[in-house]
Parts: structure tokens; C-alpha cells; sequence
């Protein structure tokens, strides 16, 4: 078996006190889909700012690629290849649902402020052909009909879809989806569940969950990791995680005078 | 709405005779891009390509039709829309407020003053008057002051980098009015740099043309290449960039996008205008002394930017236009209003109107448009596509 494509080990975040990520270790491998499930609050999310350089933990490593990221500035992290989406949707609004897009190019674009100005030779024929490259991701995520709108402007479960787009278009190694099908309807999630084994199978990219939708978690995800009050109570496969005692115990509460 | 094709071949195997009948389409509807090239192009429609041609040939036409004070007040505008570009990249599109405009809009224009100055002068001077070198060393020297003090604006967000940046103009209007050898001092003042290009010199008349309509073709010429510039820069990927950073900095280091060195990038570009701006303000007025650089004027440039619309550069230059003829139309009023006075001894008078409409038209505008005239021009624009029905 190859390498992990990112790995925690005994991550330890607390705010003044309040311990969100306490000895949290997983490791993600190529082509696979990991999924952090957990109540309110477990700390979930602050995974996803830990991996992606936002909060720096007190204790413990972040590997990705095979290298100590920990302490390397997000927009660094991102350029290495990870990709993510926000429990909020966090789009430009003012820009059209190409320039959005085209931002997940960004590094991938490589003129400066110079040959902007001039927008002619290099800078054009870069514009043009990731351009291109965002067609297809425009066609793969079926967003015709909304490219040249402002996102501001779109539907919600578009906006999702748009976030997703954007973080396509880095060409991830990774990529980070904080809650894909929170707020959608059964529609929505499963056209987004498509999307989503598509992207592991097709695109071959591995990717890291946090949803609350138990039915598509379990259908999903390869391995599932349960965080409760940031402390990961089990690892496992589907079939195992549903069948722990500990994980029925957080989710469904204890009996009393057992 | 824009379809786009990504297959050109497909329209090309078609009979001829079917494209000669296409091109007979009826008029006004959309053309089909054919290419990413088509959509991406500046003028990707014909209206907007006849328009901005119609709009620039009345304004080399303007010359010869207007007397020459008007003029003057235009080549004036011109040079204020300059700037007001500057302030644009840095406010309207990156999103980071900044009061100290005037303190690079004075950097510019003594860098300028000093470089194409008499040697045996007064003041500083160096005496090399061709305008290739003292406009672009206005706007070098005022981005590296930019650059300087961009670690410290790009700490701060919002009212606090406000704040930071209206300290920079008092500095900046302290240094000018000591560093006397520079200026002049206070009250006294210097001349300006002279707009001369191999020898000859735009701030005379010749067989040609009077000494304004020189001036005015000039800015003229000079602010469609800076707007042109602009334009581009808003387009491409560090455009993109620093909307991203307006809108949502947070996604933006997401997006692999460096925040402190895209700002710096920003507040360099932002002052590189200002600096030519400012450069180009004074060669047009000949003279200018320290306290010009002060807080009315950075108000003035946001004025601009927020009447015309932040973040468009059809707008901003709107903005400038209307700000700089603001004055022009306001002298007027003594005329048809008897209780406002032209002199400046009596209350009410027409330049305390005229700071009072600069701060009302800002509130004004905020409150009911604020996009500004380029909103306006939208809405105009929208209805008339849909007309003769509503929607």
C-alpha cells in the first residue's frame, strides 16, 4: 500500500482552556473516502483548520505529501494541493460564477502584474486556456446555465456547487468538504452524491468528509472516524462504526441506571 | 445571456451560403461566441465596442468646440481620473480603504516637480524635462512608497486601516510644508513639472493648437492608457485576486492567494497611479504648494470612486468627470440662486456649498445607488434592452 496522502498524529487544539481536538491521530490513503462524523460542537470543523493551516495545534504532527505542514501558512498548504469547501459557503459574491472558478486557478496561472497591464501573449494565452479547463468543470458539475451570474445571486444548492467547482479547479491532492449537503433536499444530496464518487473514482481524488447526513455518510464513505467533544472514539468502516457501543452511546445517549 | 461553443470547427464546416445568410440576422440580437477568445475580449459585444469608440471620438472632437477654460478644467479632470483608477484598484477592487491617497498623489508630483526642475532654481531640480522620465519616476517613486507602507496597512482591515492611512497625510503634509528645499514651504509653493516630450512642450501654444487644448489631448491620451490598464489589470488573474480579498479574504488563502502580498501588490499599483496622478495634476496647474495634499483631497478621490462605482473603471472615471466638474457647475449657481454668495467673505458661499455637496452626494449615493453612476447606467442600460416591456 502506498503512502498516506495526509496524516494526524496525537493532534492536540485547545481555545484558553476549552480542548476542541484532544489526541486526534487518522490517516487518509490515495483514493479514499474518509468521513468525520460527530455531534455538534466535536470539533469536526477545527479538523479542517488544523489540516488546512488556519489554527495551529499546540501538540502533535500534520503530514501531508509526506511533509510536516505544520505551521506552514494556509495559503502554502493550499498551494501543495488542498482543496476545500465551507460549512457556510464562503464564494466571491460579486464575481461571476467563472471568476470563482477561475480564483481555484489561481496557482496554477502564472503571470504577474506586468504582463496583466497588457493582456496580450503569455497572460492572454494563459486566460484562454484555463478557461478551458474551467468549461469542464463547468460541464462535469452541470453549471451552464449560471456561468456568467454573479454567485451572489444563485440559488443556495448552486452555490454549493459552485464551491465545489472552485475547489476542483485547484486540481486538488486533497480535498476537505465541510458539510457538501447540509441544508439540501433528497434531490439535491443525491445529485451531490454523484458528484462526490465521481470525483474519487473518475478524478481519482482522495477526500476528506465532515456531514451530519448519517444514510450518506454510511453509504459513501470508505472508513469513518467518529470525534466526540474532540476526542475520536473510533475509526473503522461503516458496517464497524454503526455497531460500536461507544458511537450509539454519543449519539443516541446512555440508558439511564445502566 | 453569452453561449459559447467550444467546438469552432463545427461552425466553420457549415456551406457558405448559410453563413451569408446568418450574417444577415436581425438587428440587435446577440452575436454567438465562437471562441473563449471572443468572450474574453475587452469589447466582447458591438455595442460596447461602437459605444466606447463614439464616446472617444466626441472627446477628441470636444477641443474644437469648447472654450479654452472649460478645457482646461477637463484636462484637469482627466489627470484626477488618473488617480481615481489608483483609487479604485486599491478600494474598489482589493477592498482596502485608504484615506492617504493625496499624501502619493504629493510624492508623485514632487518627485516630478523635482526631477524635471530648474537646477539653478529655488528648489530641488534636475532639469531633465522629458516627460518619459519624470512621469514614470512619479509613479515609481510613489509605489515604493506604497510598498513601504503596506506591511503596516496590511495587518489592519477596514476602519482601522482607515485610520492608519489618514495618519499618513498628516505626516506627509508636515514633511512638504518643512522640507522647504523640496517644496518651497508652506505658502510659498514651487513650480511644477513642465509636460514636454523631446523637446516639445504641451504647456504652450503652437501653430497647431492653444496651450489647453494641447494639455487636454494629452490627458486625454494619457487617461485612456492608464483606464486601458486598468482594465486589463481587473481582468486577469491579480484582478481576480484582489476581488477575492475584497470579497472574502478568509477563501482567498485558499485559494492559494498570498493576502499580505497581494495587498502590497495592490497599495503599489494604487500609488504608482496616484504618484502619476499627481505628477500630471500640477504640470497642467504649473504651480502648487504643500498644503494641496491635504485630507479634502484623499475625501475628494473616495468621492469618486464611490459616486462613479467602486470597483468599475467606466464608473470611476465618471466619478472623476463628475467630481471635477462639480465646481464648475456649483460657480454657476450665485446667478439663479440670489442667497448664495461667490465671495468667499460672505456665508453662504459657493465653496462652502461645494464641500458641503462633496459629503452629501457621497451619503446620497451610498444610501440610494450604491453603485454608483455606473449603477445608474446599468439600470438605463437594462431597461432600454427589455423595452417595450418592463422585463
Amino acid at each position: 500500500m502506498s503512502a498516506p496522502v495526509a496524516r494526524l498524529d496525537d493532534v492536540h487544539l485547545s481555545f484558553a482552556g476549552v480542548k476542541a481536538v484532544n489526541g486526534v491521530s487518522f490517516e487518509v490513503n490515495p483514493g479514499e473516502l474518509f468521513a468525520i462524523i460527530g455531534p455538534n460542537g466535536a470539533g469536526k470543523t477545527s479538523l479542517f483548520n488544523v489540516l488546512s493551516g488556519v489554527y495551529r495545534p499546540q501538540q502533535g504532527s500534520v503530514r501531508f505529501l509526506g511533509e510536516d505542514i505544520l505551521g506552514r501558512r494556509p495559503f502554502r498548504i493550499a498551494a501543495m494541493g488542498m482543496a476545500r469547501t465551507f460549512q457556510n459557503i464562503a464564494l466571491f459574491e460579486h464575481l461571476t460564477v467563472l471568476d470563482n472558478l477561475m480564483l481555484g486557478r489561481h496557482q496554477h496561472i502564472g503571470y504577474g502584474a506586468a504582463a496583466a497591464f497588457l493582456w496580450r501573449g503569455k497572460a492572454r494565452n494563459q486566460e484562454l486556456e484555463h478557461r478551458r479547463f474551467v468549461e469542464e468543470i463547468v460541464d462535469f458539475l452541470e453549471l451552464e446555465a449560471w456561468r456568467s451570474l454573479p454567485v451572489g445571486l444563485l440559488p443556495y444548492g448552486v452555490q454549493k456547487r459552485v464551491e465545489l467547482g472552485r475547489a476542483l479547479a485547484m486540481e486538488p491532492k486533497l480535498l476537505l468538504l465541510d458539510e457538501p449537503v447540509a441544508g439540501m433536499n433528497l434531490e439535491e444530496t443525491e445529485d451531490t452524491a454523484r458528484y462526490i464518487l465521481d470525483i474519487r473514482d473518475e478524478l481519482d481524488v482522495p477526500i476528506i468528509m465532515v456531514e451530519h447526513d448519517m444514510g450518506l455518510v454510511m453509504d459513501l464513505a470508505d472508513r469513518i472516524m467518529v470525534v466526540d467533544f474532540g476526542t475520536p472514539i473510533t475509526t473503522g468502516t461503516p458496517a464497524e462504526v454503526q455497531q460500536h457501543p461507544d458511537v450509539i452511546r454519543a449519539y443516541l445517549g446512555e440508558e439511564i441506571g445502566s | 445571456m453569452s453561449t459559447t461553443t467550444s467546438t469552432p470547427g463545427a461552425g466553420s464546416s457549415r456551406p457558405a451560403a448559410r453563413r451569408g445568410h446568418r450574417s444577415r440576422r436581425p438587428g440587435g440580437r446577440p452575436h454567438f461566441y465562437r471562441s473563449y477568445g471572443q468572450e474574453l475580449a475587452l469589447f466582447n459585444t458591438r455595442p460596447k465596442l461602437s459605444g466606447v469608440g463614439a464616446i472617444i471620438l466626441v472627446a477628441l472632437v470636444l477641443p474644437f468646440m469648447l472654450a479654452d477654460n472649460l478645457l482646461q478644467t477637463l484636462a484637469l479632470a482627466f489627470a484626477f481620473a488618473i488617480g481615481a483608477l489608483g483609487l479604485n484598484i486599491v478600494t474598489g477592487l482589493a477592498g482596502q480603504v485608504s484615506l492617504g491617497h493625496a499624501f502619493f498623489l504629493g510624492v508623485g508630483a514632487y518627485t516630478a516637480a523635482a526631477i524635471s526642475g530648474d537646477p539653478d532654481g529655488r528648489t530641488i531640480g534636475f532639469g531633465i524635462t522629458n516627460m518619459l522620465v519624470w512621469l514614470p519616476a512619479a509613479g515609481i517613486v510613489a509605489a515604493l512608497a506604497g510598498v513601504l507602507i503596506a506591511p503596516i496597512a496590511t495587518r489592519l482591515r477596514g476602519l482601522y486601516l482607515a485610520i492608519v492611512t489618514l495618519g499618513l497625510v498628516f505626516i506627509g503634509e508636515h514633511i512638504f510644508r518643512e522640507w522647504r528645499d523640496l517644496t518651497g514651504g508652506a505658502g510659498v509653493g514651487r513650480e511644477a513639472a513642465t509636460p514636454e516630450l523631446f523637446g516639445f512642450s504641451f504647456a504652450r501654444s503652437n501653430a497647431l493648437f492653444t496651450t489647453d487644448q494641447n494639455l487636454y489631448l494629452l490627458m486625454l491620451v494619457l487617461m485612456l492608457v492608464f483606464a486601458l490598464g486598468a482594465r486589463n489589470l481587473a481582468r486577469s488573474r491579480v484582478g481576480r485576486a484582489f476581488a477575492a480579498v475584497r470579497d472574502r479574504d478568509m477563501a482567498a488563502e485558499m485559494m492559494a492567494i498570498d493576502l499580505p502580498r497581494t495587498k502590497l501588490v495592490a497599495f503599489g499599483i494604487s500609488s504608482f497611479y496616484a504618484g502619476c496622478s499627481g505628477a500630471l495634476i500640477y504640470s497642467v496647474i504649473g504651480f502648487f504648494e504643500p498644503s494641496s495634499f491635504n485630507l479634502l483631497l484623499s475625501v475628494q478621490f473616495i468621492a469618486m470612486v464611490l459616486i462613479g462605482g467602486a470597483g468599475t473603471v467606466a464608473g470611476t472615471i465618471m466619478g472623476a468627470l463628475f467630481i471635477s466638474l462639480l465646481p464648475t457647475l456649483t460657480r454657476e449657481l450665485p446667478a439663479y440662486i440670489p442667497i448664495i454668495s461667490g465671495s468667499v467673505t460672505e456665508t453662504p458661499n459657493v465653496f462652502q456649498l461645494e464641500s458641503i455637496l462633496y459629503g452629501l452626494l457621497i451619503v446620497v449615493f451610498l444610501l440610494f445607488e450604491p453603485r454608483g453612476l455606473f449603477g445608474i447606467w446599468i439600470r438605463i442600460r437594462t431597461y432600454w434592452k427589455g423595452w417595450p416591456f418592463s422585463y
